[in-house]
């Protein structure tokens, strides 16, 4: 397995379409820190504009915590399309250009095939993901410098202390691995059905559109099949700057609101990922190699 | 021994009878060529010895194991290419064979790579990207990948498409070579039959998914049964007066001309038949090569 691994490995550092994800989101991160570093003040300003009257904060609230979190609520939704175009070219590229045969000829089982390109094609996710937090996180924090996170929800605002913050985004980011995991092994099933590379890619990506859709519409209709669906849930990285409060509303430390919903939705992304990659497996053992 | 053995072997898609109750053997030592027409179910066969697809019914050994519940220790002494030669056109050739070693259970050292590299051709341009191959140089790599691991057995799916007349020559030396010095056993199939005439020490032929004929080369083109096409000055009257004679034997085929198999010692006095019943004969053209075996057994099919 781990030669199938390193084999995978290999070949996915070595094509250049896997770059673009790692371009694109340099290119995305790096224009809007340019932007909030130049012009933050007006967009802080413009945040405040309802609550200026009431309340007052005094520091830094354009620090590199919240500029993370403004930029994992903008990159979040838009990683997984980057995430398919490696994952659901896993099998169907191979079989468009007829080297699937080659692979399967060796001596390895299908089974040991789809999990070798599975986990390279996880570790190629999370490494994706390793650079957006060293480029969301740590440069933000390098530029803009670190403070209390001061964040605005719907109806509340959460303030949370800077010594406090770190280990939430270390939460946030391991949370966001499950979610572009399942992202990943849904490109992979898309990938052991078709021949062709664009069908998959295109598929995973109209799927997570479709998904998501469902997820977002407040039709009664929906709300029965809403907890299970993994578009549901893959957003929910935020509960990790959701903060108890004590009896006097203030915030306790080191503390989490909804815990339980987190739990919640990295269960069923974990059963989408099993669900998803068993029936890629499925497949692929059954498929008689034509191309 | 035997190296390849597949019994009653049957591969249905949908009703289309791709392989329709196959037998064979192959020897070890053996170049076993495999010819058949587009469609005759050569390469779905080639895919079921790799276990790429999966038979109706019946079962295949190899060396002595079935490819059903012993796959990964047969594949490990196997060595293939299979139709084209599709690569990663973003790796060069060496990065090719290095990623390839990786997958074999045997140690491969860099300086067999090397060797690979020597032994098909490619030497000087091992660090190209295939992007950059012409069809011919890909063949080429897929041969030594499918060498790479030293295999018993190898199995060539039209291994000469695309190559020039140097590189036929080159691979047919190959192959005779791997067979000859290195003991190798070779499953190799070609449209071109000359060339397979030239390699094979046996061959078997497919049509629909069935076997026509298979055996050793020199039984199947008797040496002294020659197969000949005749051209008269009246064909109609020249089949009926054969048919009435002690050559009627010997008939093969009366559409599209006169085809005899016969021993090269009664042409004289064939001849002399055919004249003294007034039939003047225009030209004997001898057809004792494969494909002229190949085309009679086929076209009377068709």
């Amino acid at each position: 397995m781990r030669s199938i691994i390193s084999f995978e490995l290999y070949k996915i550092f070595r094509r250049p379409r896997t770059y673009i994800a790692f371009g694109a989101i340099a290119a995305l991160i790096i224009v809007i820190q340019f932007g909030l570093k130049v012009d933050g003040k007006s967009y802080s300003d413009f945040l405040m504009k309802d609550i200026s009257d009431t309340l007052t904060i005094d520091g830094n609230v354009l620090n590199g915590y919240l500029i993370c979190y403004i930029l994992l609520q903008l990159l979040l939704v838009h990683v997984p399309l980057l995430v398919a175009l490696i994952a659901a070219d896993m099998i169907s590229g191979e079989a468009n250009l007829g080297t699937l045969r080659l692979l399967f000829s060796t001596p390895f089982t299908r089974t040991q095939w789809v999990l070798g390109k599975f986990i390279a094609a996880s570790i190629y996710t999370i490494v994706l993901l390793i650079w957006l937090a060293f480029l969301a996180l740590f440069v933000s924090m390098w530029v803009f410098g670190t403070d209390d996170l001061f964040l605005m929800k719907s109806s509340y605002v959460v303030l949370i202390e800077q010594n406090d913050v770190l280990w939430r985004y270390v939460g946030a980011f391991v949370f966001a691995s499950f979610s572009l995991l399942t992202v990943t092994s849904l490109g992979f099933l898309m990938s052991s059905i078709a021949n062709n590379s664009i069908g998959p890619i295109v598929g995973t990506m109209s799927a997570i559109v479709f998904f998501t859709i469902l997820s977002t519409l407040n039709i009664p209709l929906f709300s029965v099949i809403k907890p299970y669906l993994f578009t549901t849930h893959m957003n929910n990285w935020k509960e990790f700057f959701d903060i108890q409060v004590n009896e006097n509303n203030e915030a306790i430390k080191g503390t989490i609101l909804n815990i339980a919903k987190i739990k919640t939705s990295l269960i069923v992304l974990s059963v989408h990922i099993i669900l998803f990659v068993s029936a890629a497996t499925f497949i692929t053992k059954k498929k008689d190699i034509l191309s | 021994m035997s190296v390849i053995q597949v019994n009653n072997v049957s591969k249905h898609f949908g009703s289309l009878k791709a392989v329709d109750g196959l037998s064979f053997e192959v020897q070890a030592g053996q170049v076993f060529g495999f010819l058949g027409q587009n469609g005759s179910g050569k390469s779905t066969t080639i895919r079921m010895l790799l276990s790429l697809i999966h038979p109706t019914s019946g079962n295949i050994e190899i060396f002595g194991n079935s490819i059903k519940s012993n796959r990964n220790n047969v594949l490990e002494e196997i060595g293939a290419i299979i139709e084209r030669p599709d690569l990663y056109p973003y790796l060069s050739a060496k990065e090719h064979l290095q990623l390839f070693a990786k997958l074999r259970s045997k140690k491969i050292t860099p300086s067999s790579i090397q060797d690979t590299l020597v032994k098909v051709g490619l030497k000087d341009r091992s660090n190209d990207k295939v992007k950059t191959f012409s069809l011919g140089m890909k063949q080429r790599l897929g041969i030594g990948i499918a060498l790479l691991h030293n295999p018993s057995l190898i199995i060539l799916d039209e291994p000469t498409n695309g190559l020039d007349p140097q590189g036929i020559s080159d691979i047919r030396n190959l192959i005779q070579h791997l067979a000859k010095e290195e003991g190798k056993t070779i499953l190799v199939s070609s449209h071109i039959l000359s060339e397979i005439e030239q390699m094979a020490s046996h061959i078997l032929i497919l049509h629909k998914g069935k076997k026509l004929a298979d055996g050793p080369i020199q039984t199947l083109l008797d040496p002294n049964k020659m197969i000949v096409h005749l051209t008269t000055t009246n064909d109609e009257q020249a089949i009926q007066v054969i048919l009435a004679s002690s050559f009627s034997n010997y008939l093969l085929k009366r559409s599209q001309g006169i085809y005899l198999s016969i021993p090269h010692f009664e042409i004289p006095l064939l001849n002399k038949f055919l004249v003294t019943a007034g039939i003047g004969l225009i030209s004997v053209e001898s057809k004792n090569s494969l494909e002229d075996y190949f085309l009679q057994l086929t076209s009377n099919l068709n």
